[in-house]
């Protein structure tokens, strides 16, 4: 059942709704519900965030090694280099994030219009 | 920030919070959604599928889960089972932010109709804003932050959605970079402990690996691998400086 299983206009949504919105709400309404009852700082929620972590981490990976549409038309060197020079000027600039995405940019389009 | 005062009415609280969403957080997290518009057009989901899933997801690490598992070819269980991993933190977010935004006769549904607002721009700016909003107007304060940055970033990744077929090769090229590089530097920003930052690292390198051998469960087994990993060894360091 992949989101491309059936051919009708409606399961996209079914699939976006299940994976998506029950996948994200249910943890919301569950914020609620238990309201101040977990502390932040609880061992578990730390395990919690490390495994949430990682899987975003993950995806970022992805997409930069396997990327889609345009972007893969670059070579892996650049978008890895791209990045990596975005992310030491973030590390260097005192962690400001627009900092980072304006180097990262500069390399890739500077190494794609000289290529 | 100048505020309303005290005094001011429902409506006017309402619109102070709207207008919280057009600060530099709030451009940061646009940006974040420009790229998230290219993204969800080179995974070949349409215009609609592509705007309902920025309304219902919402937080946008979520939505970058779904739509890599949508790249990977995995079936809605999986794909619910790695958003639904990724998306635990909203919990404890939520959890903070209930006692923050309540008073004592805000009923129930309101709290479960405003959370869903709840992802890491719209919790970092309430967290730090409703503090100065009088107790009795944080709830209509949040619809209005909330509500904005929701409806503007609807609007945002739509035109973006539309505008992309125009964009020349290399500028959607560069489109496709913002997801990845976003995610990097704030990912690594909000992460409050060593852990995370190792959980970062294990997680991008072990992703890609993964992808080669099982890609319908490579978010789920990079992600849990990496973290549980990055936990042990943070777990096994406190300890033995404990000892």
């Amino acid at each position: 059942m992949t989101f491309e299983a059936f051919d009708t206009w409606w399961w996209p949504y079914i699939f976006i709704l299940v994976a998506g919105w029950l996948a994200t709400d249910a943890w919301r309404f569950m914020g609620v519900y238990l309201g101040g009852r977990i502390a932040e700082d609880s061992e578990i929620l730390v395990l919690v965030r490390c495994v949430a972590t990682a899987l975003v981490a993950a995806v970022i990976g992805n997409l930069i090694v396997f990327p889609s549409g345009e972007l893969a038309n670059t070579s892996l060197v650049l978008r890895v280099g791209a990045v990596a020079a975005g992310f030491a000027a973030y590390l260097i600039f005192r962690k400001r994030v627009l900092v980072g995405i304006l180097v990262a940019e500069i390399v890739l389009l500077t190494g794609i219009a000289l290529s | 920030m100048p505020s309303p005062s005290p005094e001011a009415s429902p409506r006017t609280w309402f619109i102070s919070g709207g207008r919280a969403a057009f600060s530099i957080p709030g451009l940061i997290l646009s940006s974040a959604f420009v790229g998230f518009a290219g993204l969800a057009k080179a995974a070949g989901l349409t215009l609609w599928q592509t705007v309902f899933m920025v309304g219902v997801v919402w937080a946008l690490p979520a939505k970058v889960v779904l739509v890599g598992a949508i790249l990977s070819g995995s079936s809605v269980f999986a794909a619910a089972f790695a958003v639904a991993l990724s998306s635990i933190r909203l919990m404890p977010m939520v959890v903070a932010l209930v006692p923050e935004m309540r008073s004592p006769r805000t009923p129930k549904w309101t709290l479960y109709v405003l959370s869903h607002f709840v992802a890491v721009t719209s919790w970092v700016l309430a967290m730090d804003r409703l503090r100065h909003v009088p107790r009795d107007m944080r709830t209509t304060y949040y619809a209005g932050l909330g509500g904005t940055l929701v409806l503007a970033n609807m609007f945002l990744t739509g035109i973006v959605f539309l505008l992309a077929d125009s964009f020349p090769p290399m500028l959607m090229a560069g489109l496709l970079l913002l997801t990845p590089i976003y995610f990097l530097t704030s990912l690594w920003g909000s992460a409050r402990e060593r852990a995370g930052h190792l959980a970062m690292v294990f997680g991008i390198v072990l992703g890609p690996i993964v992808h080669l051998f099982a890609p319908g469960f490579d978010l789920l087994i990079a992600g849990a691998t990496g973290g549980v990993g990055a936990w042990a060894i943070h777990h096994a360091r406190a300890r033995r400086w404990a000892a």
